[in-house]
């Protein structure tokens, strides 16, 4: 299978994000934003179909769902997963997010809940939402549209609502051997925490893009895994099925100009 | 036995200094209609317990939440609710914020009468540090985990709304999700239920749908009349959110008095007046469910 000649930067990373449920099995996969969940939608359509997937509200599907209005499209409801079954799935550690926190810390660690200091924020975010349950019990992978110092911070997170590997945060007794943090997809590399001591490093950079000037936008020094690659762009299968699943290309409005694949 | 009443009856229940638990989820299902009439009430120094939405928002613009615990406070298309940033900006809110499904283990320990229930959420998170209080336990089985005994969070009273009522307490709520109404109303003293439709005898009049009763009779103190009780937020089984409502709602948040101004618009007149406000009847009926 031959990368296509032509495609967009958002279409690279719906394939780089669809990597990171590959293999994962029959768990619940959710990718939160566009991205995310095409790249959920792919895989399944793809390398992993036994994955699970939602309409995004209460019920299950085996068909992922196109984004946006669906016209005649009318989805088929294979079982349900309210609320409660989310809980139940993520406890059960069923499942594989994939979100877009406000920052990531060295040690995987996020945040979504604000900017600034707790008990007067800077910004309100949305609160630690699930994070601190999503982190420690199933697979989490994250997507950053934007990389840069201000997301990829210094020092820790303001408010650290995932947790990640900062052996501090750990008191004895606490079972981290669910923590499994997979993949951090961004406009400029794909990273993943298989450094020593589960540090991050850069896995592939995107085409035309340098691993310098992937730490210049970065808060903490990075390493550079020893197989670091060129990102690989989508097949013409792998974007036929994309513009299947976004019909209204909505992924076009996900980064700024919608920029091409290849700078 | 007759627990109709309306939203005013339910109001002169209540306390200053309550803790009050709101079902729904952010945008969805919340009784909007019993949250405004304590808009309009002297009610204050509430602890407001929720799937956050409008509830708390509106809530913290009027001045009247003392303490919101919660897990999110979101309109979802409107990410963060934009008077609950406000409130949290300002500084001087007190806040309990912990993971979505801690609160839901906080609850659950409330309606079984227990001092906590353990689990691993919050560890290795600020949760623990900004709730200095939370503490943990150890597992006295061979295996000696630490684990979060996570507090039970009592309420006073639970507010939730439903598809329909009856005379003696008896409910049933409809559409694909539950939204933990049933969790909150089992972690309250009591619950008062707004419903879409009210009837003597739901065993009379729905009994082919009595697997839509999320909770005892038992646990309810008073039923109230509120068609279209939800809005702005959505009934999944009747009516879509008004996003457009909503936007301006978000959009007084940045104006001068725009709290004032949105209350003497929309909440001030009484809920028949609101309704006319918002377009009456057929407008809230054709408001769609959105689209993911």
């Amino acid at each position: 299978m031959t990368q296509a000649s032509e495609f967009s930067l958002a279409e690279l990373l719906v394939v780089a994000t669809s990597e990171a449920w590959r293999g994962n099995g029959e768990v619940l996969a959710s990718g939160i934003g566009p991205i995310p969940r095409l790249g959920a939608s792919l895989a399944k359509l793809t390398h992993t179909p036994e994955l699970l997937m939602t309409d995004s509200e209460a019920f299950l599907v085996e068909d992922p769902i196109p984004l946006g209005p669906r016209g005649d499209y009318r989805p088929k409801f294979s079982g349900s997963m309210n609320f409660a079954r989310v809980f139940d799935c993520v406890w059960g550690g069923k499942r594989h997010v994939m979100i877009g926190p406000v920052q990531i810390d060295r040690w995987g660690q996020t945040n979504l809940s604000c900017i600034g200091d707790f008990h007067k924020p800077k910004v309100q975010q949305l609160g630690v939402r699930g994070l601190p349950g999503n982190s420690i019990n199933h697979l989490n992978s994250m997507f950053i549209v934007n990389h840069s110092a201000r997301v990829f911070v210094p020092g820790e997170v303001d408010v650290v609502g995932g947790v990640g590997y900062n052996p501090d945060r750990w008191p004895p007794g606490v079972k981290r051997d669910f923590v499994d943090l997979r993949l951090i997809v961004t406009n400029l590399c794909v990273m993943d925490f298989g450094g020593p001591e589960h540090a991050i490093q850069v896995a592939s950079l995107h085409p035309g893009v340098t691993f310098e000037e992937v730490q210049a936008a970065t808060g903490f020094p990075l390493l550079k895994s020893p197989s670091i690659k060129t990102t690989e762009g989508p097949t013409d299968e792998q974007l036929a099925i994309i513009r299947r699943l976004d019909p209204h290309n909505i992924r076009a409005t996900v980064i700024k100009d919608n920029p091409p694949g290849i700078r | 036995m007759n627990k109709l009443m309306n939203a005013a009856d339910m109001v002169a229940r209540l306390k200053s200094g309550m803790t009050i638990g709101v079902g729904g989820w952010g945008p969805r299902r919340k009784p909007m209609a019993l949250i405004r009439e304590i808009l309009r009430s002297d009610l204050k120094d509430l602890t407001i317990v929720a799937y956050g939405g409008a509830d708390i928002g509106m809530l913290c613009a009027a001045g009247k939440v003392k303490k919101a615990v919660y897990g999110f406070v979101s309109l979802d298309a409107i990410p963060v609710e934009p008077y609950f940033r406000k409130a949290r900006q300002a500084g001087g809110l007190e806040v309990m914020e912990v993971d979505e499904g801690q609160l839901l283990v906080g609850l659950r320990a409330a309606g079984q009468r227990l001092p906590f229930l353990p689990t691993r959420v919050g560890l290795g998170t600020d949760v623990m540090k900004y709730n200095p209080g939370f503490k943990t336990v150890t597992s006295p089985y061979d295996d000696g985990e630490v684990l979060l005994a996570m507090p039970a969070i009592n309420l006073d009273v639970a507010l939730v709304h439903a598809d329909r009522g009856d005379k003696l307490g008896n409910t049933q709520s409809e559409g694909p999700d539950t939204y933990f109404d049933e969790v909150f109303v089992r972690a309250a003293e009591t619950a008062y239920v707004s419903c879409e439709e009210v009837y003597d005898r739901l065993d009379a009049a729905h009994s082919d749908t009595a697997r839509a009763n999320l909770f005892e009779r038992y646990l309810v103190a008073g039923i109230i009349h509120a068609p279209y009780g939800a809005h702005p937020s959505s009934y999944p089984a009747r009516y879509g959110w008004d996003m457009d409502h909503f936007k301006k709602y978000a959009a007084s948040a940045a104006e001068e008095d725009g709290w004032a101004k949105y209350m003497a618009e929309f909440i001030a007149g009484g809920e028949d007046a609101y309704l006319e406000k918002i377009g009456g009847p057929d407008r809230v009926k054709s408001l769609k469910l959105p689209i993911f």
